[in-house]
């Protein structure tokens, strides 16, 4: 027993456990936590990207090809499963559990069992999910959203509402470690209007996730009721309402898509002031402009039902409040490219992501506007101008800043520097591919082209053929990225500073590169000019 | 980020281009077709323009911001020795970027919300069909026209078997070769289509008979979900004969992609002509009771 106490005392003083099931398994270091979730949504990003592979191999010319239309629709369930709840929801979780300890000062996160818990349901939860594409019956194929009666016609309708029940667990208890670490473990003088913005947009996204996880959780239970036990929420036959259904699982929605890209928005208004090496314009803007996003996404979930047949007044309701969504997000832009006017600019790989990111995300801000006007979205809604519109906020928005996260910190977190010439291969890669595969899908929806179907008349053969072109080169880029990982973590020989760039700021670039397993056990000192916003009057 | 830019100024302008001189209407998507086309009803123009104006409005501010980027980027580099500024707030500039775009918000609300309203309205309809969605066909019913009721007229309308042949995997046929004369028609033709008249207020009452469809003709300007248990409504006046094209826009299974929808529109005396045969046969002994059964449930449950 006294080894052991002393063993462990060792082990807080030098680094990791020795052994690897101890260090990977039974973890609560937040760092470690973080690592893992950071791999396994890389791993999920994959899985996900080889369904959205053999979905464009499908597409590439008119004509069935490869496979029968009941496992493309399975194909295209699991795509967006797999990538929001497995790719970039987890993907932020490990961002935020390596990263806000270490920018406020805090010496782990608050609830460090919990944070080990809530990581290793998410592999049980992915291979229950998984697994169905291998049971007779096949996997989930009425769409990632679910909507009943289709929904109930799968057999497996329960192995995915169960698989949805533990990402909920792990992903509210994450948020409830992020809450309780960002209000009660900041170091002393690091002030809520101090913080990071990256932090910031944390805090409200993990408030996001608390309020509408359990609603997912309560939408996809009836599902499982009205399959199984006899109820009939959803039913018409038994006096349901399939619509019912639409209206819980987009008040879920909705606040979804914001979980997936505020952090996005910490991320770049954290990578554009260090290589502009200026203070992000407006701090308190952002700040406030992240809440009002955070807010309005409560009150927008119809207009994914424009086409259901609401009632006049509710359309033009929820019109007007999804419109109001541009104002704020249109502030965060401005704001961003106001950071860049007057600065000193350098672009080193996660600033090209980043620079990327406020192009093509306003892209798709763009598309979105338009998507809210009700009588346009008559002829747009469930057509691959959707299907555009949501890839670019999420794959050049939430992907794009994910990775020039990634490059960012990568050092940080190895203390090694990553092969600059082949993160800039990759990043050029993939923003040249990334709009051959997406933007013709905007004139395939304007033309008529309804998503979701695995053929198509000869008249949309050609946007699809470059689609589906730059889909295996988006694809096939992000191996270079895992190459750069690899090369950055075993074989760089190139040393991070602890600075690592030149213009950072922020408690998180005062500790040595490659952070200690244990930082911040005692609280820092804070100086006001060492934090990114650390003299905010306005 | 530069081919992005270069990508997006450059498509706009093409979709602007086709926008001010691809006013035709179109009956069936094209080949490289940019945007949206402008229909062949009274109303479809509404979606058309608010689009055109959206994407125009769209541009616009788009080339401003990513303009004052790409001059931020050249001017403020440290490699061309830029010495950053320390400024990080200026109310005045705030205050106007978040002022424009509620102006611009609030014009294009209006507009919007007039093309809506008039959409909502199906009051004065001459003739009303009722349309129902099932795995994976359709199914018209002839409720009235000119203010007398037609009875028995109604058919099942599901995809053509030349598309449906092709369309097998490894069936080994090719989809350009699937034409009506000279148009490719592959999984955009029906064996029995829709018949309307021309200059007509026609109101569709939409439902299913299974899971949810939507029933969307792009000419029509429109799309709307036929859920079952609801009656959803909306109404097209088509103002040039011809055949429209469109598909199932709502994921309704294995077969969603293949179930479309074609309406012929006829002159008025055509349809008259149409109609009166059609009430002739079923006046008959009803050749295919089945299918007339499978639409019964529907209709039971519109109470």
């Amino acid at each position: 027993m006294s080894y052991a106490a002393t063993h462990d005392q060792h082990d807080d003083h030098h680094g990791a456990p020795k052994s690897f099931f101890q260090r990977w398994f039974m973890s609560t270091n937040h760092k470690d936590i973080g690592t893992l979730y950071l791999i396994f949504s890389l791993t999920m990003f994959f899985i996900g990207g080889s369904f959205a592979m053999l979905i464009r191999a499908e597409l590439f010319k008119p004509g069935m090809q490869l496979m029968q239309p009941y496992f493309f629709n399975e194909l295209t369930t699991m795509h967006a499963l797999i990538m929001i709840f497995g790719a970039i929801m987890p993907a932020f979780v490990g961002l935020g559990n390596w990263m806000i300890p270490l920018m406020v000062g805090a010496p782990d996160m608050a609830l460090p069992r919990m944070n080990n818990l809530s990581f290793w349901i998410l592999p049980f939860a992915f291979l229950l999910m998984l697994s169905t594409l291998f049971l007779p019956g096949g996997g989930p194929a009425g769409g990632w959203t679910m909507y009943p009666p289709l929904a109930l016609q799968t057999d497996s309708l329960a192995y995915v509402v169960f698989a949805i029940h533990l990402m909920g667990i792990s992903s509210i208890m994450g948020a409830i470690n992020i809450i309780a670490t960002i209000l009660n473990m900041r170091a002393p003088g690091m002030d809520l209007l101090k913080m990071p913005v990256f932090v910031w947009s944390w805090l409200i996204t993990a408030f996001l996730l608390i309020a509408v996880m359990p609603v997912l959780a309560g939408a996809v239970t009836m599902l499982l009721t009205d399959k199984y036990f006899g109820t009939n929420f959803f039913n018409p036959g038994g006096g349901g309402d399939p619509v019912l259904y639409q209206h819980i699982f987009w008040f879920f929605g909705h606040p979804e898509v914001y979980i997936m890209i505020l952090p996005a928005f910490g991320i770049i208004s954290e990578i554009v002031p260090t290589f502009a090496r200026k203070p992000i314009f407006g701090y308190k803007a952002m700040v406030f402009a992240i809440a009002c996003i955070a807010f309005l996404s409560f009150i927008v979930w119809a207009h994914h039902m424009f086409a259901v047949g609401l009632p006049l007044g509710a359309e033009i309701f929820f019109m007007y409040a999804t419109m109001l969504i541009s104002v704020p997000t249109g502030v965060k832009v401005f704001n961003w490219v106001a950071t860049m006017w007057g600065g000193s600019m350098t672009f080193e790989t996660p600033m090209l992501f980043a620079l990327a990111f406020i192009i093509l995300f306003t892209i798709g801000g763009f598309s979105g506007l338009m998507l809210a006007l009700v009588p346009a979205d008559f002829q747009y809604h469930d057509t691959y101008f959707v299907v555009a519109h949501f890839h670019y906020v999420l794959v050049t928005g939430a992907l794009f800043a994910i990775i020039g996260s990634a490059y960012y910190w990568m050092p940080k977190w190895t203390g090694h520097m990553y092969n600059e010439f082949w993160g800039k291969v990759h990043f050029w890669n993939s923003v040249i591919w990334v709009n051959v595969l997406f933007f013709p899908q905007h004139f395939l929806g304007l033309a008529g082209m309804p998503r979701r179907i695995p053929d198509y008349n000869v008249a949309f053969a050609n946007f699809n053929m470059i689609s589906s072109i730059g889909g295996f080169l988006f694809g096939a880029t992000q191996l270079i990225f895992v190459g750069v990982v690899i090369h950055c973590v075993f074989f760089s020989k190139k040393k991070a500073t602890d600075r690592v760039w030149e213009g950072a700021k922020g408690l998180e670039w005062t500790v040595p590169s490659p952070a200690p397993h244990h930082t911040f056990e005692v609280p820092p000192v804070i100086n006001d000019d060492e934090l990114a916003h650390g003299h905010v009057n306005d | 980020m530069t081919s992005g830019g270069i990508r997006r100024s450059f498509t706009a302008a093409a979709a602007l281009a086709l926008a001010s001189f691809g006013s035709v209407a179109l009956a069936a998507p094209g080949p490289w077709q940019l945007n949206m086309e402008r229909g062949a009803s009274t109303w479809s123009p509404v979606a058309y323009h608010l689009n055109n104006i959206a994407l125009g409005v769209c541009t616009v501010i788009g080339v401003l911001v990513f303009g004052a980027m790409f001059v931020a980027m050249f001017r403020f580099r440290k490699s061309r020795g830029a010495v950053a500024e320390k400024w990080s707030h200026n109310t005045t500039v705030e205050v106007v970027w978040t002022t424009i775009p509620v102006l611009i918000l609030i014009t294009l609300a209006y507009l919007a919300t007039g093309g809506l309203a008039s959409w909502a309205d199906t009051t004065g309809s001459q003739m009303t069909v009722k349309v129902t969605g099932y795995q994976w066909k359709w199914r018209y019913d002839y409720v009235d026209y000119l203010g007398k009721s037609i009875d028995k007229v109604g058919f099942m309308s599901k995809l053509d078997s030349q598309s449906d042949q092709t369309r097998q995997l490894g069936s080994g046929l090719d989809p350009f070769a699937v034409k009506v004369g000279d148009e490719s028609t592959y999984l955009l033709n029906v064996d029995k289509p829709l018949v309307v008249p021309v200059d007509t207020k026609i109101r569709f009452v939409i439902t299913s008979g299974d899971v949810i469809h939507s029933w969307w003709v792009p000419a029509a300007g429109w799309k709307l979900d036929a859920i079952p248990g609801i009656i959803n409504a909306a109404w097209a006046n088509f103002t040039t004969p011809g055949t429209y094209r469109g598909q199932c826009a709502e994921l309704c299974g294995q077969d969603h992609g293949f179930m479309p929808i074609v309406v012929e529109v006829k002159t008025k005396a055509d349809f008259a002509k149409w109609l009166a045969e059609q009430e002739a046969h079923s006046a008959a002994p009803a050749p295919a009771p089945q299918t007339a059964q499978v639409a019964a449930p529907a209709a039971a449950k519109q109470g």
